[in-house]
């Protein structure tokens, strides 16, 4: 048994390395501040090129405020990595892959500069993006994230098994709900695909942004998760989203399984729904074609809306020197800067003179341009409080009912919304 | 013979606080920062946070983390996620320590007999415990997916959901991965165990004319039990931990969460969410809950 001089010696080490962690001096920085700075930025090799050439482009001309980049440390997610990285006062001034789902928990850590503090926060974020920045605009009307470049969402197609199963691969009938039902029973039966689509199933949050979401988007003509605080997906154009997932699972078209790999880049699949990031991946291993996500009774593409799949810049608290840091950050979302990514990695700037800005580009680039063209309507995620939590139980809704059909559709959405409205109110 | 006294007087006074060999303090001092550093400090810190709405923060950003008192353990006892969960760990252990016990037992007494390939078998069984996890669990997704090896083989006979998408099946699949994952550690525990069973009782119980069997139970199982309370503990310790299996072979506690463990969940709130005062509070009973069993384990094992 411990005595008590013994408990006493125990309990003052503790009690300092307890008063040692709560320490931590205040942030003392303003926004003009200048010097040097450290970025993050992704590890894709595309991104990778573009950041390195980025900031020596900058550093040649700014040798008083020089900036380190590296890419972004591996982890599950980059969210994950990011939260650590606040905690422990480490962030760098600007990560280049923040996603907006993560913008309210990292507001509420203390962890983001609000960039409408700069004087030409809110017009130069505007100025770029135009309608479009609300949707990035925390609760409280600021700013704490700039727009930067989006993946529209999209039905990727296998052109040689779309036409084994002997149907037009130029112009396939994916339009509607009926229309790609049974297009997906014909690649199954008669293309040799095991799946027609395969969305991985699995239950982490991020997952309705490629099965249910875009879809919601397009039926909705634009709606999100949420809106004013009310949950929309509990409506006509969520069930019959839910019920479309639902018959492609019944159906055994999608399967209920994750894939072992890229299960569109390896033919196990027919077709996928990604952005255009995954061009490059399957250029080489797939013969593919894009047509727009389906909607139930079928749109003009000119009038479908999709998910973004959007990566913002945020400035992060820890930053010391915010006045190079802002400054920076205009730098590399200039119309030059914002060409070179184009360029490099076919992602989408959040420019909304996108089409016009490059013309060069898209038409030397003419499977880019319905990418282009569906960036100008593309949907955030809601920018709401407890994000990640809200997503997380639409997940265990949408799993229990579409996915694995143990309970009703209808009386799990119905539960969820009213879940989630507390939720996100708190 | 005062100024004596008065020289001797601190002396005493150290003596008095650090024993007669306060030089002990210095040996043991690293290991007990260590202690206190990595497990301690948490763990005390953890009690802290589950009685807060507590949430990670930048360093120095003003925070409001209001004093919830007991409020996240009665949540966590109302959630039906910890319902789930609590009942997974009940399944794990109810299917691992048994199967642990008896398979670790049997192996090592036959790989410590005089038997041919000894040493292809002892090494065979010890690769998956020192084989990376993500690596095994890539085995076993290719084993038991819906498109995998032993689907095929049953044909008609597979189960439809697939094991790994099964309600009822992932709980058992991921108790029978832990098993044979951890199987060579604790054959090794017991191999090591055996060797200090006296080879005289053998052969008196040889003499006595028991069989290999039955002096398997009189001899071998009596002889192994401080080694098998180790087995237990260990077993019921790190099973009631399991996070992996959920996170990568069920694809995140999967199907509909229900293969999620208390870990899981303490990294989905915890981590994923940022509500670490609720996912502490969890990590707390749990703690208890394995306190507890460790507990009867050793009383009722330990009986003589």
């Amino acid at each position: 048994m411990m005595s008590s001089r013994h408990a006493l010696l125990a309990a003052g080490v503790v009690l300092s390395l307890g008063l040692a962690a709560c320490g931590g001096g205040s942030n003392a920085a303003t926004g003009s501040t200048k010097g040097s700075i450290k970025i993050w930025y992704s590890n894709n090799a595309e991104e990778v090129k573009w950041g390195d050439a980025v900031v020596a482009a900058w550093n040649q001309s700014h040798s008083s405020e020089q900036v380190t980049a590296e890419q972004i440390p591996a982890g599950k997610s980059s969210e994950e990595v990011i939260g650590a990285a606040i905690t422990a006062g480490t962030t760098p001034c600007l990560i280049f892959n923040t996603a907006p789902a993560a913008v309210s928990q990292f507001q509420k850590q203390g962890g983001l500069v609000s960039l409408s503090s700069f004087s030409d926060g809110n017009s130069f974020i505007e100025g770029r993006t135009g309608d479009r920045a609300s949707q990035y605009k925390s609760p409280n009307g600021s700013y704490y994230q700039m727009p930067w470049k989006s993946n529209p969402v999209m039905i990727f197609y296998n052109k040689d098994i779309f036409t084994k199963a002997s149907i037009d691969a130029t112009n396939p009938p994916l339009k509607t709900y009926d229309q790609f039902l049974s297009t997906a029973q014909a690649v199954v039966s008669k293309g040799g695909a095991k799946a027609a689509i395969w969305p991985s199933p699995t239950s982490e949050f991020y997952q309705p942004w490629f099965d249910f979401y875009p879809l919601f988007i397009a039926q909705s003509k634009g709606k999100q998760l949420i809106e004013n605080g009310e949950p929309q997906f509990n409506s006509a154009d969520g069930l019959a989203v839910a019920n479309f997932w639902k018959q492609l699972y019944t159906k055994n078209l999608a399967p209920k399984e994750a894939a072992q790999g890229d299960s569109f880049a390896t033919g196990q699949s027919a077709m996928a729904i990604v952005g255009p990031w995954a061009i490059p991946v399957y250029t080489g291993k797939v013969k593919w074609g894009v047509a727009p996500v389906p909607t139930k009774d079928g749109m003009d593409a000119s009038a479908i809306h999709t998910f973004s799949d959007e990566k913002s810049i945020g400035m992060y608290s820890s930053c010391k020197n915010q006045g190079t840091a802002w400054e920076f950050l205009k730098f590399a979302v200039s119309k030059d800067s914002d060409g070179k990514l184009l360029d490099l990695t076919g992602q989408m700037p959040m420019r909304s003179d996108l089409a016009s800005a490059y013309p060069s580009y898209f038409s030397a680039h003419p499977d880019y341009k319905l990418f282009a063209d569906q960036a100008a309507r593309s949907v955030e995620v809601p920018n709401v409080p407890n994000s990640v939590e809200m997503w997380q139980d639409f997940r265990a809704a949408y799993s229990k009912s579409v996915i694995f059909g143990s309970q009703g559709v209808d009386q799990a959405f119905k539960d969820a919304a009213a879940q989630i409205k507390t939720l996100v109110k708190s | 013979m005062a100024a004596a006294v008065r020289a001797r007087a601190p002396r005493n006074r150290l003596r008095s606080l650090f024993g007669e060999h306060p030089i002990g303090y210095l040996f043991a001092a690293p290991f007990v920062l260590f202690l206190i550093g990595i497990y301690a400090y948490p763990f005390f810190y953890a009690i802290y946070m589950s009685f807060f709405d507590y949430f990670f923060s930048a360093p120095g950003a003003e925070v409001v983390r209001p004093f919830v008192g007991l409020g996240n353990y009665a949540r966590v006892l109302q959630d039906p996620l910890f319902h789930i969960a609590i009942r997974n760990v009940v399944i794990f252990l109810v299917i691992n320590v048994p199967l642990t016990v008896g398979l670790s037992m049997v192996l090592a007494t036959a790989l410590n007999s005089a038997i041919r390939f000894r040493t292809f078998f002892r090494a065979a069984y010890y690769v998956p415990y020192i084989t990376a996890s993500v690596a095994a669990v890539g085995i076993w997704l290719w084993l038991f997916s819906g498109f995998g090896l032993v689907d095929k083989l049953l044909g008609p006979l597979a189960p439809n959901p697939s094991f790994l998408i099964n309600a009822l099946l992932a709980m058992p699949i991921i108790a029978l991965y832990v098993t044979w994952k951890g199987l060579g550690f604790y054959i090794l525990v017991y191999l090591a165990a055996l060797q200090t069973i006296p080879k005289e009782l053998y052969e008196a119980s040889k003499v006595d004319g028991a069989s290999p069997i039955q002096s398997f139970f009189a001899v071998t199982v009596p002889g192994l039990r401080p080694a098998t309370l180790l087995v237990i503990v260990t077993a019921v310790i790190t099973g009631a931990n399991f996070f992996t299996e959920p996170y990568l072979l069920t694809g995140g506690g999967g199907p509909e969460n229900q293969s999620v463990s208390p870990v899981f969940l303490i990294y989905r709130f915890g981590i994923e969410q940022n509500h670490p005062g609720y996912a502490a509070a969890i990590g707390i009973l749990l703690a208890i809950g394995v306190l507890l069993i460790s507990g009867i384990n050793r009383f009722v094992l330990e009986r003589p």
